[in-house]
């Protein structure tokens, strides 16, 4: 736990001491708002809900989160410090998890910066505060399935740009593994209940009720079991690197 | 490489000021703090590491000495738990490093090579950050960082990010990194590699101050600094050791280990060239590209025997003029092209880089 958090403190004001966070937080913020009110005609639907802002969360962590997740393990191994981290007194795993926590709490500031669009929702009409809260809980965990997945893939190689590409094509593939456009290429050969179990693994379908206020157990067991995979899969990537 | 007189005084380890550094007067001697067992490593194909076997007991300076890509940094890389052997194992003050890595890992303070750090972090907030991980806290985290900052002199730069520091600061912040919980043992990779001189002997110094109590393994190509600061060489090539001794017993294999060089004005050269070489116990004399006016010859003695007596004697008979005449040590650079690379010895005079 010491460990854990220590390795998360450096690693978070890592992210801090260069203009990455900052960076992710701003195109985070404009983009949730332009895609809310442009694509989603948040003003339009006259609805006092946040429905139409959490919906595109996927859409968009799909390529800001590989953005900062690739950084992760990748940077390390490039600058040569991961040979300092490694031969520390800590654990593979202590590192890992600190370092995923520090990723997804400035995830989660980007999301408490979005209160504004809460503020105005509450100031435009009455909306039901619970079911918003639990579209921001769910949409922190989407969140932190998506990073675990960059995580991992950044432990995998010491390229920052080859990290994010096949972060974000993995991400993509589990976001609309429920769409066609993934189902399609499985149909013609796969049995039916491989296409069921493809399907799935959609963040799409997951997150679809959580945006809109119904945290089912089932979701948040998804998207917890999600990280704690790939969490496991990046000690292991890590470790496997060590033998390499 | 050469010395006015046989036994000048070499490099001793050093024994004094080692006040900060002796906790509670922790003296056994000969204790094994490194027990390297039959350490291999192989990447794919490559045998980077082969079977290397080594004990260092405390108060050792051990220089790795080999060429580029020979195993040294692998090695310690293995010894340090960042790789993991083929086969084989290390232990470092009794802690086996693949049973229980942490636990030996608290013992080992590392700089990597090209000493790397977190670029965007300032020397404060990371040596903060080591302190932290080595679970110091308090007065002994402050003392620590302190101690560290003073013994690499990093006062100056203490709040400029590690990224824009030059490549000496680096260095030193690196060292700072390796010595700040005052290990028991010392892995430096290329400790002084891309220094200046100065900055060199700075590090130098602070490892023989630091010896005594610890057990310093340092990686080298430059064989001057096994000179300064080892106690004991171990050469290693094509990942296997080919020598294992102290600089001085590795200058012994050296076939000018007790050689004679003769400064002489440039028209008595082939007349003392001629007498020398008659001279019995000496094998060979050669011609070293002299600097300035006149010659320099070198008589190579016979298995490294001492012929100093017979040409002084020699010298004084012929009342030649002679400038300055010289015992050599051996040529450590030589011995380890000889060793390393399996061809003969260049010829004398071959300035050593």
């Amino acid at each position: 736990m010491h460990d854990t958090w220590i390795i998360c403190r450096r690693e978070f004001s890592g992210y801090f001491a260069t203009p990455l966070a900052y960076i992710f937080i701003v195109i985070f913020l404009a983009s949730v708002g332009a895609f809310a009110f442009f694509f989603g005609n948040f003003f339009v639907q006259g609805q006092a809900n946040l429905d139409s802002f959490f919906l595109f969360h996927p859409w968009l962590y799909l390529f800001l989160i590989p953005a900062i997740a690739m950084r992760l393990w990748a940077e390390e191994r490039k600058s040569g410090s991961i040979e300092l981290l490694l031969t520390l007194p800590i654990t593979t795993l202590s590192a890992v998890v600190g370092k995923f926590l520090a990723a997804w709490s400035v995830i989660g500031v980007s999301l408490i910066l979005t209160a504004p669009i809460w503020i105005t929702i509450n100031y435009l009409g009455s909306p039901d505060n619970g079911a918003i809260l639990a579209g921001y809980l769910g949409s922190f965990f989407m969140a932190g399935g998506y990073l675990a997945i960059g995580a991992f893939v950044s432990a995998l190689t010491r390229n920052q740009v080859i990290a994010f590409i096949i972060a974000a094509a993995l991400c993509f593939v589990f976001t609309a593994s429920g769409l066609g456009v993934v189902l399609e290429f499985f149909s013609g050969w796969a049995p039916r209940a491989l296409l069921d179990i493809v399907a799935g693994f959609s963040f799409l379908e997951h997150f679809k009720d959580i945006a809109r206020g119904v945290i089912d157990f089932r979701d948040v067991v998804f998207f917890s079991s999600m990280i704690v995979f790939f969490l496991f899969a990046n000690v292991v990537a890590v470790e496997y690197k060590k033998s390499g | 490489m050469t010395r006015v007189l046989k036994g000048a005084p070499h490099f001793q380890a050093s024994q004094s000021s080692l006040i900060f550094w002796t906790r509670g007067g922790r003296r056994s001697a000969m204790t094994t703090m490194v027990a390297i067992r039959g350490l291999t490593k192989r990447f794919g194909h490559l045998l980077a590491v082969d079977n290397i076997s080594l004990e260092v007991p405390r108060g050792a300076v051990l220089g790795f000495l080999g060429p580029n890509g020979s195993g040294k940094s692998t090695t310690m890389k293995m010894v340090t738990g960042f790789l993991t052997p083929t086969s084989g194992t290390a232990e470092v003050c009794g802690v086996d490093v693949l049973e229980d890595p942490i636990q030996a890992q608290r013992h080992i303070g590392y700089l990597p090579e090209g000493a790397p750090a977190y670029g965007d972090m300032t020397p404060e907030a990371y040596l903060g950050f080591i302190a932290d991980i080595r679970r110091l806290s308090g007065v002994a985290r402050r003392s620590a960082i302190s101690r560290a900052v003073e013994l690499t002199q990093l006062d100056r730069v203490l709040y400029q990010p590690i990224d824009t520091l030059s490549k000496g600061f680096k260095r030193r912040v690196g060292l700072a990194q390796a010595l700040l919980h005052d290990p028991d043992v010392l892995i430096l990779d290329e400790p002084t590699d891309g220094l200046d001189p100065n900055q060199k002997f700075e590090v130098r110094t602070l490892i023989q101050e630091m010896s005594g109590e610890k057990v310093i393994i340092i990686s080298t190509h430059i064989l001057e600094e096994v000179e300064a600061v080892c106690s004991r060489a171990v050469i290693i090539s094509d990942g296997r050791i080919v020598a294992d001794g102290t600089p001085d017993q590795l200058e012994n294999r050296s076939r000018y280990y007790n050689a004679v060089s003769l400064s002489v004005a440039s028209d008595n050269v082939d007349k003392v060239r001629r007498a020398l070489s008659e001279l019995a116990g000496v094998t060979a004399v050669e011609d070293r590209v002299g600097r300035g006016s006149g010659a320099e010859l070198v008589a190579v003695p016979a298995d490294g025997g001492d012929i100093l007596a017979d040409v002084s004697r020699l010298v004084r008979e012929g009342g030649w003029e002679v400038d300055q005449i010289r015992l050599e040590r051996g040529h450590l650079d030589e011995v380890f092209r000889t060793i390393t690379t399996g061809k003969a010895p260049p010829a004398a005079g071959d300035d050593h880089a």
